[in-house]
């Protein structure tokens, strides 16, 4: 590459910086003030662009090229209504949930704006105008260079300017940094919080939508831009710093211009080895925040997150089981172990109960360092990968007998959790977070892109029981496997370890100064995680006969979170229940209408506003108000006895 | 062997029965034929599909059905992903009873597919899904595939590459198997007819996620005198934008590129169409032998004036070969029965015959190739030729290298 060519691409990587660092923006701006982790944030981008699209056309006819420009602004205005909206008829009825609960929120309202988008703009890509008078390129040291992207270049720091002004020189900023700082003393003080969170979310939710609107002239509006964005946006928050609007933009920077130089040097040779640049494209976000995570643990320009005053109820200590818990559970068990024996009338129910098995196991095993742990995990789908894969492996590459793969694979798993958690438990809260999707995204890269090995994007097939634990037999195997590993993990946590571990969580200072360790115990629930997670794995690859990456992509880790969350996470029930729901949710309203997204984004949302402590916890609280009025009944009838007496 | 086993046997022997009794039931007047595809994934490919399906079971049932029973669709969602399309595969055989399997969009999904069909002994056919696995490294003996394979696809392009006669080519594809597949293919089959051709960059962004300025830069940058693409999609609008703003594309620059013809990918991106691009594709507007055009107004007349996309065909034609296969078998609709009537068996599509290969299973489904143009304010297909499926593929010999034998 030479000089003009190596400038040409820095131009390039500046123009690409510009949209992820507006919508990055926007993204801190609202997790640095109502501490949401607003996974909608990518819809927000979509919209941003399907509307500008909608308005361009429309005003380009009647106005010309102001129609143009002026159709962004309203692009992005709309979106930033459309924000507001969401924020106080959504989000304020929540904000007292568990730490982020109000994920899961977010997550129901992309499933419901990729179906609205598609409902009214339909499937198909819209390509939008050009931008009139910026059509054309410039001639630079005789490279072609599009005029269009100086107006990108161009927008990224004056939008961060006027955004560091509001921010610096208005009253409003000065709430917003407060905020930021300490939200509780603010609300003590008199600031009315719910008009200063709709109002950042708002800003928040346009600067996403301007995002996707100056995107117009350059790529087509399509419905997978919303997960697409969303990761890309996280990646940069998290490694420029949250809540640092400076560190976005060079974390921006610093991610387009890597990808710029590496698809620039394409493929070469390096040490005599064909190394292909531009194949690395699809996991150089995450290896740069790996690296920056475990260099600078709070990203780039970020500053160590202030304890969140968290104002949902602190969770209560776990109790063992009572007598009726153990007897439904019994029940349940009987219940699940008869249904194959029923296949001649619920044909169906065994098929998807071996599924659903599979995933209450991965959500128990995610839950187990989420809940207990403390550590929140979004790429727990690594470990359920590495498990999968392993079997694969062992099984087909290195031809091991069925069952010594299967007992193999889980450790497998927890290898990579040892590997991986070592880094991880070093940090904290979404910090730790990112870094595990970070490494659950390297590994699925590799896994995808490891072609003689792991079969590349096709992935692996052929991966089946032996004859004599086919059928119903597998079925009994994922009950008992399962329904011990629940015991099991329910067992650590009553042991002291199990203490030990939500010691850690509850105050890292106090367990370590009573002399438990802290990270090491943290450590060895992240490889225990990994251990199950990674059996779950293993039993879904035997179940279906093949595995391919997506089993491991982010989306797996996402609804791993999504099904701890809507069981409830203080509630060791919480992934049990949440797992089910969310599968039989998703199979049943899936066959029901083609507009299932919707429909089940739309019955998260019911569960998110009537169970804001997930289903098990929303349960766990009516037993005990019941225990309590119980026990109240029960003292004033002893009393009254002793009452009579004395008026005797 | 004690009492509650034997009732456990007894019970399930009766269950069997009663299944066997009441799926004779069902199966004498209808044949099931569950379709798992990702509807709700590709949106734009699987609304023609569906409609071309519905229209020819439509068009069959009023024509007396296949071997005297009617035909019945079920359609399910695959969620994008293959252990969910397994799952659906095990509630159209338990609980929907259907007696012909058929779907897939993605290769992973395909591939996962047709190895659930080998375990079970399961007839599928494979209905879109391109993978040239599916056919060959795991082709197996329960699964058949109706559309062109991506080696088809490539080799159909070879022979216009030859005849531009240019030394320095580049490629872009997304990174994942359908790309890389492609390009190796283009590679070799390009390098046996020209051995000095020169391969001077590769460029494999990510799938859905290309940063088209810098991609197109890089292709600039090397100076290729040519170029083959299989970017599609969202990708392939984006790098056309990119690529006629920087002026790479022209009549300087001959460009190769794989299913941009198809409606699904050609219609978004409206009157972009770059000079000297030769595509494979769907001119369904402008195909005028009888059979298609029959085709056309049928659907028109079904589903009113709207533009026919390639699923459109796709599923039209695959409802049309699974009741040839069942005609061929006599009205079985057991696997083996059809795995054996689908060997070489021939299929009149509205593109014409068809052959299911008795070698590896892979139908002969023919291309269209020809020039990108505008036309009226979109892109359209001129100047194509039909490119039978036959000529296509690879010789038998090779074939027999590439697949397994059973």
């Amino acid at each position: 590459m030479d000089f003009s060519a190596l400038l040409s691409q820095l131009l390039n990587g500046l123009a690409e910086a510009s949209s992820l660092f507006l919508v990055a923006a926007g993204l801190s701006l609202i997790f640095g003030v109502t501490r949401i982790v607003n996974f909608a944030h990518g819809s927000f981008y979509m919209l941003g662009l399907y509307i500008a699209y909608s308005i361009v056309e429309h005003l380009m006819g009647s106005m010309g090229a102001a129609g143009f420009w002026l159709g962004l602004a309203l692009a992005a205005i709309s979106v930033g209504l459309i924000g507001a909206v969401v924020e106080i008829v959504l989000l304020r009825r929540i904000y007292k949930a568990p730490e982020l609960f109000q994920l899961l929120a977010t997550f129901a309202l992309v499933l419901v704006i990729n179906d609205a988008v598609l409902g009214y703009w339909g499937a198909e890509e819209l390509l939008g105008r050009r931008a009139p008078g910026l059509s054309g390129s410039i001639d630079i040291l005789g490279r072609q260079f599009p005029s269009y992207n100086f107006f990108l270049i161009a927008i990224g720091p004056v939008i961060l300017g006027l955004v560091w002004l509001l921010l610096v020189r208005t009253r409003w900023g000065v709430l917003v940094r407060a905020a930021t700082q300490d939200r509780e003393m603010l609300g003590a003080l008199g600031v009315n919080q719910a008009w200063l969170f709709t109002s950042v979310f708002a800003l928040g939710a346009m600067l996403a939508g301007l995002g996707g609107a100056v995107q117009l002239p350059r790529e087509p509006a399509s419905l997978s831009l919303d997960l697409r964005t969303i990761g890309e946006a996280f990646v940069i928050v998290v490694v420029g710093g949250m809540g640092s609007l400076p560190g976005a933009y060079v974390a921006a920077l610093l991610i387009a211009e890597i990808k710029a130089l590496c698809i620039g040097l394409g493929s070469t040779t390096l040490f005599g080895i064909p190394v292909s640049f531009s194949k690395l494209t699809l996991v150089i976000e995450f290896l740069v925040m790996a690296v920056v995570l475990v260099l600078r643990p709070w990203g780039l320009m970020g500053k160590p997150q202030a304890t969140s005053r968290n104002s949902a109820p602190v969770e209560a200590p776990l109790r063992p089981g009572s007598t009726h818990f153990k007897w439904l559970m019994g029940a349940l068990l009987l219940a699940l172990a008869v249904l194959p024996l029923l296949s001649t009338w619920l044909p169906y129910a065994s098929v998807l109960t071996q599924d659903v098995l599979v995933t209450v196991l991965f959500a128990v095993s995610l839950h187990f360092i989420m809940g207990p742990g403390g550590m929140h995990s979004f790429g727990h789908a690594a470990y359920f990968g590495l498990g999968a894969y392993g079997a694969a492996i062992l099984f087909k590459v290195l031809t091991m007998p069925m069952p010594l793969a299967f007992a193999f694979a889980p450790l497998v798993a927890g290898l990579g959790a040892l590997v991986f958690g070592w880094f991880c438990v070093r940090l904290s809260g979404v910090y730790l977070a990112m870094l595990t999707l970070a490494f659950s995204q390297i590994v699925w890269s590799v896994v995808f892109q490891w072609e003689d090995v792991t079969g590349g994007s096709n992935g692996i097939t052929g991966i089946w029981p032996s004859a004599w634990l086919d059928g119903t037999r597998y079925y009994y195997l994922t009950l008992v496997l399962v329904v011990s590993s629940l015991f099991l993990v329910r067992r650590i946590l009553f042991a002291p370890f199990g203490y030990s571990l939500r010691a850690a969580r509850d105050s890292a200072l106090r367990a370590d100064a009573i002399g438990i360790d802290v990270k090491r115990v943290q450590w060895l629930a992240f490889i225990i995680a990994g251990l199950f997670a990674g059996l779950a794995g293993t039993l879904y690859i035997f179940s279906k006969g093949s595995i391919s990456p997506d089993a491991m992509a982010v989306g797996k880790s996402v609804d791993g979170l999504v099904m701890v969350l809507l069981g409830g996470i203080q509630n060791l029930l919480g992934p049990v229940v949440g797992a089910s729901v969310f599968s039989v949710l998703q199979d049943s309203i899936m066959r029901a209408t083609d507009y299932w997204r919707a429909v089940f984004g739309g019955v998260i949302l019911l569960l998110v506003l009537v169970f804001p402590q997930g289903i098990a916890g929303f349960f766990q609280q009516l037993a005990e108000a019941w225990r309590h009025w119980r026990a109240r009944a029960a003292v004033k009838a002893a009393a009254l006895p002793r009452t009579l007496e004395k008026q005797a | 062997m004690n009492m509650r086993a034997r009732f456990t046997k007894s019970s399930l022997l009766a269950g069997a029965i009663a299944l066997v009794i009441s799926g004779a039931a069902w199966s004498a007047d209808t044949i099931k034929i569950g379709d798992i595809n990702s509807y709700k994934s590709q949106p734009v490919f699987t609304d023609g599909y569906k409609k071309g399906m519905e229209l020819a079971v439509e068009q069959i049932n009023a024509a007396g059905g296949v071997a005297g029973k009617k035909l019945e669709l079920v359609t399910r969602d695959d969620n994008a992903n293959p252990g969910d399309a397994i799952r659906q595969a095990e509630d159209l055989i338990n609980r929907e009873h259907v007696d012909v399997l058929a779907g897939a969009f993605y290769a992973h999904i395909g591939t996962a597919l047709s190895d659930y069909a080998r375990q079970k002994k399961r007839f599928v056919l494979i209905t879109e899904a391109l993978s040239d696995n599916i056919v060959w490294s795991a082709g197996n003996r329960y699964t058949y595939r109706l559309d062109a394979s991506t080696y088809m696809l490539t080799s159909s392009l070879v022979d216009e590459a030859v005849k531009l006669h240019k030394k320095r080519w580049a490629l872009v594809y997304p990174n994942y198997e359908f790309g890389t597949a492609a390009a190796s293919a283009f590679k070799t089959l390009l390098k046996a007819r020209q051995p000095d051709v020169e391969f001077v960059t590769e460029q494999a962004p990510p799938f859905g996620k290309v940063d088209a300025g810098s991609v197109v830069q890089a292709l600039v940058d090397s100076k290729p005198d040519a170029l083959f693409n299989a970017l599609f999609g969202a990708d392939l609008a984006k790098f056309i934008r990119e690529g006629t703003t920087r002026s790479f594309f022209g009549e300087q620059l001959p460009v190769l590129s794989i299913i941009t013809g198809q409606p699904e990918y050609l219609e978004p991106l409206k009157d972009e169409i770059p000079p000297n691009w030769t595509v494979t594709g769907y001119p369904w507007y402008s195909i005028d032998t009888p059979a298609h055009k029959a085709f056309v107004d049928a659907y028109h007349a079904k589903y009113g004036t709207e533009n026919l996309r390639f699923g459109s065909i796709i599923g039209y034609s695959a409802i049309q070969s699974i009741a040839a296969g069942i005609k061929a078998s006599g009205g079985k609709t057991d696997s083996e029965s059809m795995v054996d009537a689908f060997s070489g068996l021939k299929v009149n599509t509205p593109d014409g015959p068809l052959e299911y290969r008795k070698i590896d299973h892979q139908a002969t489904w023919g291309l269209y190739v020809g020039k990108l143009a505008v036309k009226d304010g979109s892109g359209v297909m001129l100047d194509y030729t039909f490119k039978p499926g036959n000529t296509l593929l690879p010789s038998d010999d090779e074939v027999r290298k590439l697949r397994p034998a059973e």
